[in-house]
């Protein structure tokens, strides 16, 4: 887990692969190509990127209208402003008439880093996962965001896809691989990373690299943790998550998003109606962030594997 | 910038006559499903059926029997809460029964209170948060340029929508953009749900407006008949550059007591207000 890529980096790469195979696919910015990575695209199809300036919520219109004319249309710019600025947008013209509309929101959650609170997205999936017809992706890394790219083209109807701004530890080996297995992304289905028999960590984007490690550590001391890689937030893949509940007894979730609504909200309202085990979740704990480097905001506000080490202990002491 | 003269087609009288005809039929329509759904926005329904009747009877193509056929003509209502005209010109063009909309706004309807593309053949889109139609008409001209289409895209705006600032923001973009297979079409009536307009927000000059947006500006009497015609004609000869067709129209148009009130906005008339305005709509039409 050495190499680390951005998986906004991915996504730009990933863009003009699929541009190269498929003409159906139209990518739209606001402003913001150089960071998004949409960038790409743009340079090597002129005729089907659009800059649409500051404008976000006439963007995701425009995407509606393309899309009911056939195109499969990848809308980006940052996670504040592609669910929260344009919200409504997104609601009535896109997720309402499902419209081909993939949005993929860089730059989201704390991991943003210096820019700060104005720019620090932590509520993103809580507001998208509400909506109905929509469907919410949150890849692990730039490997598997390549292939929920892939995946996003072949499901059709709205789907957000949250995207982070860091280079961040590869979860996957070359070609989708875990341990050496081949992998296949399947929009809904939960990933499980590693067996284990006494909890289960529930983990999204930049967190499963943490609940590996945290998995780790648990091993060293005797405990075994399953790491499940939930990529899919909406639709939640219930079924597994009640029998890894079911299995282990015990569920910690980690993400790095707000703790009310996101995955662990979702996960929570699984549980609690199918199968009450003893849940801790990992995530931030309602509070806006700050200016600060990455490490050390995940650091201070609690979004490391030594956090969901300390939630795994606190799980298996309710447990008992 | 290359703006070619309006062409004025010809448009003879028998025309003229005929659409006029419908645009009362289409009035009565509104009255009568909005008082049957005893709520909805007559006024601005009322407003826009003249320019609602020159698009869907003669102007644009397009196919009852085919509505997703790829080359037809798009019409996004931007102002969505004027569907009832909307609803009545797909009903007479035959997209589906005129039976049918006498169940607006009730359960299980194909017609909702504000449009449903997905529910109702020959709607273009999903419609009614405001300032949102120019946009997807937009992108509908922007879909048609990448395909090498020749269809041309129509938004129908509400005056009140002007106050979204999403309606610039799809004005810039269209000009800079330099789109001109979208036309849009102003119902400039004045009056929106709290009151006149002017009160409101101001918003003119309106047409300086446009203009300073990038925009081929037209000005027409929204309830001639002729006038829509020619302006609808006029814009097809209007190169690299979006027009906009502002029409001064009469909220509540054609219903004496109706004309120019804010409170048809959004309120269905009672049915004996709809006896009374059938019968002036009635006798108009015995007139042309």
């Amino acid at each position: 887990m050495s190499k680390k890529v951005a998986t906004r980096e991915a996504y730009g790469e990933a863009l003009v692969e699929l541009g190269r195979v498929d003409n159906r696919i139209v990518v739209l910015d606001a402003d913001l190509s150089t960071s998004t990575r949409t960038i790409l695209f743009a340079r090597e199809f002129p005729e089907r990127f659009f800059n649409f300036g500051i404008a976000e919520a006439n963007m995701m219109c425009v995407a509606a209208g393309l899309a009911s004319c056939g195109k499969i249309v990848f809308a980006s710019t940052f996670a504040v402003f592609a669910s929260g600025r344009a919200y409504n947008q997104f609601r009535t013209s896109i997720a309402y008439p499902r419209l081909n509309v993939k949005v993929v929101a860089t730059h989201s959650g704390i991991s943003v880093g210096e820019d700060g609170v104005t720019h620090q997205c932590v509520e993103d999936v809580t507001m998208m996962r509400a909506l109905p017809h929509t469907t919410v992706i949150i890849p692990a890394d730039g490997i598997e965001t390549k292939e929920a790219v892939k995946a996003s083209i072949e499901w059709p109807g709205p789907v957000y896809m949250r995207l982070g701004r860091p280079a961040i530890p590869l979860v996957y080996e070359e070609g989708y691989k875990f341990d050496g297995r081949a992998l296949k992304f399947e929009v809904g289905t939960a990933m499980k990373l590693k067996e284990g028999k006494d909890l289960t960590i529930i983990a999204t984007g930049m967190m499963v690299t943490e609940a590996l490690t945290a998995a780790a550590s648990l091993a060293k001391e005797g405990i075994s943790a399953s790491v499940m890689n939930v990529h899919t937030i909406k639709p939640l893949d219930e079924s597994a998550i009640v029998k890894a509940a079911k299995q282990t007894g015990a569920v910690v979730t980690a993400e790095e998003h707000s703790i009310l609504g996101g995955l662990g909200g979702a996960v929570a309202e699984v549980l609690v109606e199918n199968a009450q085990v003893p849940m801790i979740r990992v995530g931030i704990r309602d509070a806006f962030g700050e200016s600060g480097t990455t490490s050390e905001l995940l650091v201070k506000y609690g979004l490391t594997a030594s956090d969901i080490l300390a939630a795994s202990k606190r799980a298996l002491k309710m447990k008992r | 910038m290359t703006v070619l003269d309006d062409k004025r087609t010809p448009h003879d009288d028998e025309l003229v006559a005929r659409l006029n005809s419908v645009a009362l039929k289409l009035r009565r329509d509104i009255l009568i499903m909005t008082t049957k759904a005893g709520s909805g926005h007559p006024g601005g329904s009322l407003s826009s059926a003249d320019i609602m009747t020159a698009l869907y009877f003669h102007h644009l193509r397009h196919d009852p029997q085919n509505p997703r056929w790829e080359d037809r003509d798009r019409f996004v209502l931007s102002k969505g809460h004027g569907c009832p005209a909307l609803y009545a010109a797909l009903a007479e063009t035959g997209y589906f029964p005129e039976d049918t909309l006498w169940t607006l706004r009730k359960m299980g309807s194909i017609l909702q209170g504000h449009p449903d593309m997905i529910k109702t053949p020959g709607l273009e889109a999903s419609t009614g948060n405001l300032g949102q139609g120019l946009s997807i008409a937009l992108g509908m001209a922007l879909a048609g340029r990448i395909d090498r289409r020749k269809y041309r895209v129509f938004a129908l705006l509400g005056d009140g929508e002007m106050d979204e600032g999403q309606i610039w923001e799809a004005a810039m973009a269209a000009a800079h953009f330099r789109v001109d297979n979208l036309t849009a079409i102003l119902d400039l009536n004045g009056i929106q749900l709290d009151g006149l307009t002017k009160d409101i927000m101001s918003l003119d000059p309106v047409p300086d407006k446009w203009h300073a947006f990038g925009w081929h500006v037209m000005e027409i009497d929204g309830h001639n008949m002729r006038e829509i015609l020619d302006a609808l004609d006029g814009a097809e000869h209007v190169k690299y550059m979006p027009t906009i067709i502002v029409a001064h129209t009469i909220k509540g148009k054609g219903v004496s007591f109706m004309e120019g009130q804010v409170k048809f906005h959004g309120t269905a008339l009672t049915e004996e207000q709809l006896a009374k305005a059938l019968k002036e709509l009635q006798s108009e039409r015995s007139e042309n």
